[in-house]
């Protein structure tokens, strides 16, 4: 083997430390969630837990508890939100590279004025409120979330380059607009679709900004709203302890917290080979203007 | 060719010949119009004193009075400053990183490692900053931080880092820096890999090292890229980012005097002090300022790249 020259060992180094830094912090909050409540508080947070125990997670996932509600509510919104934005992205998609409608470009503007100006937040929780959108699950799924030009001009622009030959020959075999949509481009567009499945699922997930807007009681708290409430309410974790029949011990409170943080990205853990390929698939798609 | 038909009045032939098509994006169109358009009036009353009960039609009109309030109280002057000087710092920083990340990472051609180390630097991207928030907890906490643990065992007495106004906009630089510079240095790899290379080619006939291969081939044709990048967030300045602020600030206010920014103060004028119109005055100043840079910016982007503007 060649011999690396001292720059090029430099540049691995650096290389390799930053990427344990980007790793390290997640795995000091499951070092945490794992360890002993006891050892916590005598020896401070650490990455190498003096000793292990898992009575945290046994605690969160109890029966009843908040974070299990709040499991739910996430994956739900999650899962609706996502399709519903797909079907509707998409749909949308396929008619703005439709090359037979002729306003195309026109109802591309109508779409882009809205990403360009935005009224801001006040207009916005002003306009859910009066629509009823407030304290129920409906205001979790559809404001903000439900419709975003970008991922539309992401469609596209990515049907834009399906040849306008295919559209053609489905017509004179007789096909209408509906079957040429779902029957030929979308599956053409899986691609994109998995990318802005992506994007909308992501931001489900990672949302909190509806909740805080419009949601006030407990049983619609999603995940990170709920994680977000839980570091300055204590109350949430005595219910917790209540649950499980531990009020009058002490509340293993540090390895709860780090260990609902650990819970809620769980699912981004899992999928990660996947989001990763697509999202970077979606940035060199993005980068293409249309 | 045919005589061009003024634009609008085939609308209606063009629904009646597409009407599939347009029924398809009637819903996106339906949703842009209700969270789009409809937004729009209800900005108004930055003008009144908003009544929830009397709606915007029938609220008491004051003129300018709630942007008097704003600018006459100290608080205009100190989240304006927030907002920009952090943007600033995280523009600067991010960009900064990316670029060196995205350079070296380029050198390099070990195709497995860089491939496992792209995955680790894109991982606190899918991050939310409130699951952040607790990564922060957990190093700067006062008792119990790897911080405070660390200093201690050099010596130094404990800091206690959340009533250090001071240490703050550093934090969250270095936090910003670390969510989101390795997807900026992955769309900056993806640059330098359309870059043509007989460039390079040229350049080693010519005994350019790799140094000077990068200083002189690779930076200056990645600038396009960077300036056009860097002028779009320069654009968008005004706008704070509330979910990083709020998620990792929180209440706090004793953090406020260089945290607090337009979007957080605007947050608490609407949610937790209770008044839509000051709340709307202060965003339509953050609204109209921003547009102008936007707008600002692109034309200036426009002026030396061609295809670099946004629109």
């Amino acid at each position: 083997m060649k011999k690396m020259s001292i720059s090029k060992t430099v540049m691995y180094t650096l290389t390799a430390v930053y990427s344990a830094l980007c790793l390290l912090p997640m795995l000091l909050v499951l070092m945490i969630s794992i360890t002993d409540e006891d050892a916590i508080l005598k020896n401070g947070y650490s990455l190498f837990p003096e000793k292990f125990s898992l009575y945290a997670y046994k605690l969160i996932f109890t029966g009843g508890s908040q974070v299990i509600q709040s499991y739910g509510i996430s994956i739900f919104v999650t899962v609706v939100g996502t399709t519903l934005a797909i079907l509707i992205t998409s749909m949308a998609g396929y008619t703005l590279a439709n090359k037979n409608v002729k306003n195309r470009n026109l109802l591309a503007l109508y779409f882009f004025i809205t990403m360009i100006f935005t009224a801001g937040i006040v207009p916005w929780y002003l306009m859910n409120r009066s629509l009823g959108l407030t304290n129920n699950i409906l205001a979790l799924i559809i404001p903000s979330l439900l419709f975003s030009p970008f991922n539309l001009f992401l469609v596209r622009n990515f049907m834009n380059g399906i040849p306008d030959s295919l559209r053609e020959s489905a017509t004179i075999d007789g096909a209408s607009d509906i079957v040429i949509a779902f029957r030929i481009y979308l599956p053409l567009c899986k691609p994109v679709l998995a990318t802005i499945a992506l994007f909308y699922g992501l931001d489900y997930w990672n949302n909190w900004w509806n909740a805080i807007m419009l949601i006030d009681t407990k049983d619609l708290y999603p995940l990170q709203f709920m994680l977000l409430q839980m570091q300055s309410e204590i109350s949430m974790l005595n219910d917790m302890a209540m649950l499980a029949g531990t009020s009058d011990v002490t509340l293993p409170s540090e390895s709860v917290k780090m260990a609902t943080a650990i819970v809620t990205i769980g699912p981004i853990v899992l999928l990660y080979p996947y989001l990763q390929k697509y999202f970077v698939k979606g940035l060199v798609i993005g980068s293409v203007k249309g | 060719m045919r005589k061009k038909r003024r634009p609008g009045l085939g609308i209606l032939s063009d629904i009646r010949r597409n009407g599939t098509s347009y029924l398809l994006v009637l819903p996106a169109m339906a949703y842009t119009f209700i969270f789009g358009y409809m937004t729009y009036p209800y900005m108004v009353i930055a003008f009144q004193r908003f009544n929830y009960t009397k709606g915007i039609f029938h609220s008491e009109w004051v003129g300018f009075k709630n942007f008097e309030f704003f600018f006459r109280s100290n608080k205009a002057l100190t989240v304006t400053f927030n907002t920009i000087y952090l943007n600033l710092l995280f523009i600067i920083f991010g960009t900064l990183m990316a670029l060196a990340i995205s350079l070296v990472l380029n050198e390099l051609r070990k195709k497995l490692f860089v491939k496992i180390s792209q995955s680790l630097m894109l991982f606190p991207n899918f991050i939310s900053w409130i699951v952040i928030s607790y990564v922060l907890y957990a190093l700067f906490s006062m008792d119990m931080g790897i911080v405070n643990k660390t200093l201690n065992q050099l010596g130094m007495p404990s800091v206690n880092w959340y009533t250090e106004a001071q240490s703050w906009p550093a934090i969250l630089t270095v936090m910003h820096v670390w969510k989101g510079a390795g997807m900026s240095a992955i769309i900056y790899l993806a640059t330098i890999t359309g870059i043509d290379e007989t460039l390079y080619e040229a350049a080693e006939i010519d005994g350019a090292n790799r140094l000077q291969m990068c200083f002189r081939i690779t930076l200056p044709l990645m600038m396009p890229t960077v300036i056009i990048l860097t002028m779009l967030s320069v654009g968008k300045i005004m706008y704070g980012d509330f979910g990083m602020i709020y998620a990792l600030i929180g209440d706090n206010g004793t953090l406020y005097s260089t945290t607090d920014i337009i979007d957080t103060y605007v947050f608490r004028s609407l949610r937790q002090i209770g008044d839509p119109s000051e709340a709307m005055a202060v965003g339509l100043f953050q609204s109209v300022i921003g547009f102008i840079l936007v707008f600002g910016t692109n034309a200036i982007t426009r002026r030396f790249f061609k295809d670099g503007a946004l629109y």
